[in-house]
């Protein structure tokens, strides 16, 4: 079991008990997070070829152009896994640009759907290097919308070190468990901000014998997501 | 609202149309909207705002984009799901504006004319999320002012254009939301798999992005296509629901075999992934010297002797 494996399960987690909605996953450990989920404790789940087609088992069984996109996200009905250029401690977002907005330091992506979708429907995030400059008190620009801004819920934040949730009073961000091998002191020297910790922080579950088995003989044989993580 | 049926004025020749068995027609049903690429750019002016079909570096009228780079125009604001239409008429120099959600090349996440323009501040931008742009699109089809959405709440897309208001709705739940402003069009140029020569048009693969929004959106409407085939062809080649562009929808048919290329246009062609690796890590002057200079002839010749 490797590092990449506990990562692949965390970001299935997320969408436990979502029923019949779209996961939309970025990044390959979170596709491989939501095609486990889907293959195992949530069959409801469904999920695209990252063009126009749903696809189930990765057989194509429905049609989803982009249009029909922008209309699940506005009846709220999808668990979008988006990156983060930084994040901060009510999970608001940033893959716009890095510096003033006028004229940024780093162009990035832009804000792309990360608005809408933080607004209709839940949003989870997936860090693959959990570090300092990516978890920041303020970011340069906010494209998807954290709790203290009308977030719709931002469930999880799954890293390379930890998973995070909002569990809080006020919905800040919250070490919910440690990945094998990482310490607290680890996730609170890479995070650039004051965490919330609760006094026992359980470590994060690994990999089923059967989760292991789908990841290393149907999803993954070729070992692609050791490759996520750096 | 006026339907306009464009007439080529001093266009080429219009090739022949394989009309399939049977009798031909009578000439007035024939009425062409056929043009040239230069018939196109000839019908625009420098500082309009133009509307780009496709989406990233996906099924993109390139054809079209790499005669107004020729030409010059300048001033332009550009409407795009944005890919590298949008960075070529900003290293081009056409651009002053961008209007979008995302400039990307897909299997190259960050598109570098963009990019570089922005990190230069040679670029002015209007960022809006990508649910935010077709309902602008979708209130200027519907010739209404603004239509309501919940994008952009909340975040700082608000903030970066200052020009945006919000709308309380007037029923019982009183919810504030984004009056997203129509986003209205000079000119769209889309490019399609297939098209007849009246401006009847089919898309062939998965997804038909926007490209008839930014027809509705916008006074002229050019659409370049694969082929250009009988309208019984056209009939022929997919389902009814694949015919995403009618004659109210288009002024002016362009055939630019190849014409999305380096962006996928499936299922005629795929991208051209190593094309577009050469394009992102070329320097512009070198790139437009190799590719650009001549006209499209020039260019795919170019492109089929790498």
């Amino acid at each position: 079991m490797s590092r990449a494996d506990v990562c692949v399960v965390a970001c299935a987690d997320a969408w436990r008990g979502d029923g019949a909605v779209l996961a939309s996953p970025t990044g390959l450990i979170p596709r491989l997070g939501a095609r486990l989920a889907q293959l195992t404790f949530a069959p409801a789940l469904l999920l695209t070829d990252g063009e126009a087609t749903l696809t189930y088992d990765d057989e194509p069984e429905g049609w989803l152009p982009y249009r029909a996109v922008f209309g699940v996200v506005a009846a709220g009905t999808r668990h979008v896994m988006m990156g983060a250029s930084q994040l901060d401690r009510f999970g608001n977002q940033n893959i716009s640009c890095v510096g003033g907005w006028r004229r940024p330091a780093r162009q990035l992506l832009g804000v792309r759907g990360a608005p809408g979708n933080t607004v209709n429907h839940t949003t989870s995030y997936w860090v693959p290097r959990h570090e300092p400059r990516v978890f920041v008190e303020r970011v340069d620009m906010v494209s998807g919308v954290g709790h203290d801004r009308g977030a719709v819920e931002i469930r999880v934040v799954v890293t390379n070190l930890a998973v995070l949730d909002f569990a809080t009073p006020d919905r800040s961000m919250r070490l919910r468990s440690v990945h094998p091998g990482v310490s607290v002191a680890d996730v609170r020297a890479a995070t650039g901000f004051p965490l919330v910790v609760p006094a026992e922080v359980p470590v994060s579950r690994r990999p089923t014998g059967d989760e292991l088995a789908l990841l290393r003989e149907r999803l993954d044989p070729d070992g692609l997501r050791e490759r996520e993580i750096r | 609202m006026t339907v306009n049926h464009f007439q080529p004025g001093s266009g080429p020749a219009v090739p022949a149309a394989t009309t399939g068995a049977g009798p031909s027609r009578p000439r007035h049903a024939e009425k062409s909207s056929v043009m040239s690429v230069d018939d196109m750019v000839a019908e625009l002016r420098d500082g309009m705002t133009i509307g780009i079909g496709g989406w990233g570096s996906r099924r993109k009228p390139m054809a079209l984009v790499r005669a107004i780079c020729r030409a010059g125009l300048r001033d332009l604001t550009v409407v795009s799901y944005g890919g590298p239409d949008v960075g070529l008429l900003v290293a081009a120099g056409c651009a002053r504006r961008v209007v979008t959600g995302f400039v990307s090349l897909d299997s190259i996440p960050l598109e570098p004319h963009f990019r570089r323009a922005r990190e230069r501040g040679t670029i002015e931008l209007t960022e809006y999320d990508e649910g935010m742009l077709y309902w602008g699109l979708l209130a200027a089809a519907n010739r209404l002012p603004f239509l309501p959405i919940r994008a952009g709440l909340g975040s700082d897309v608000l903030n970066v254009n200052p020009e945006l208001r919000t709308v309380r709705s007037p029923y019982a739940d009183r919810s504030d939301l984004v009056a997203m402003p129509a986003v209205t069009l000079d000119a769209a140029l889309v490019h399609l798999n297939r098209a007849d020569r009246r401006g009847n048009a089919r898309y062939l693969g998965p997804d038909p992005y926007f490209d008839d929004l930014f027809c509705l959106a916008a006074r002229r409407r050019f659409v370049s296509c694969e082929r250009l085939v009988s309208t019984a062809e056209l009939i022929d080649s997919g389902p009814p629901q694949g015919l995403l562009l009618n004659r109210m929808m288009v002024d002016g048919v362009i055939e630019t075999p190849h014409g999305a290329h380096f962006t996928s246009c499936v299922p005629d062609y795929d991208r051209d992934e190593s094309f577009q690796r050469e394009y992102a890590t070329t320097d512009w002057e070198t790139f437009r010297a190799t590719y650009l200079d001549g006209d499209e002839e020039h260019y795919q010749k170019a492109v089929a002797a790498r």
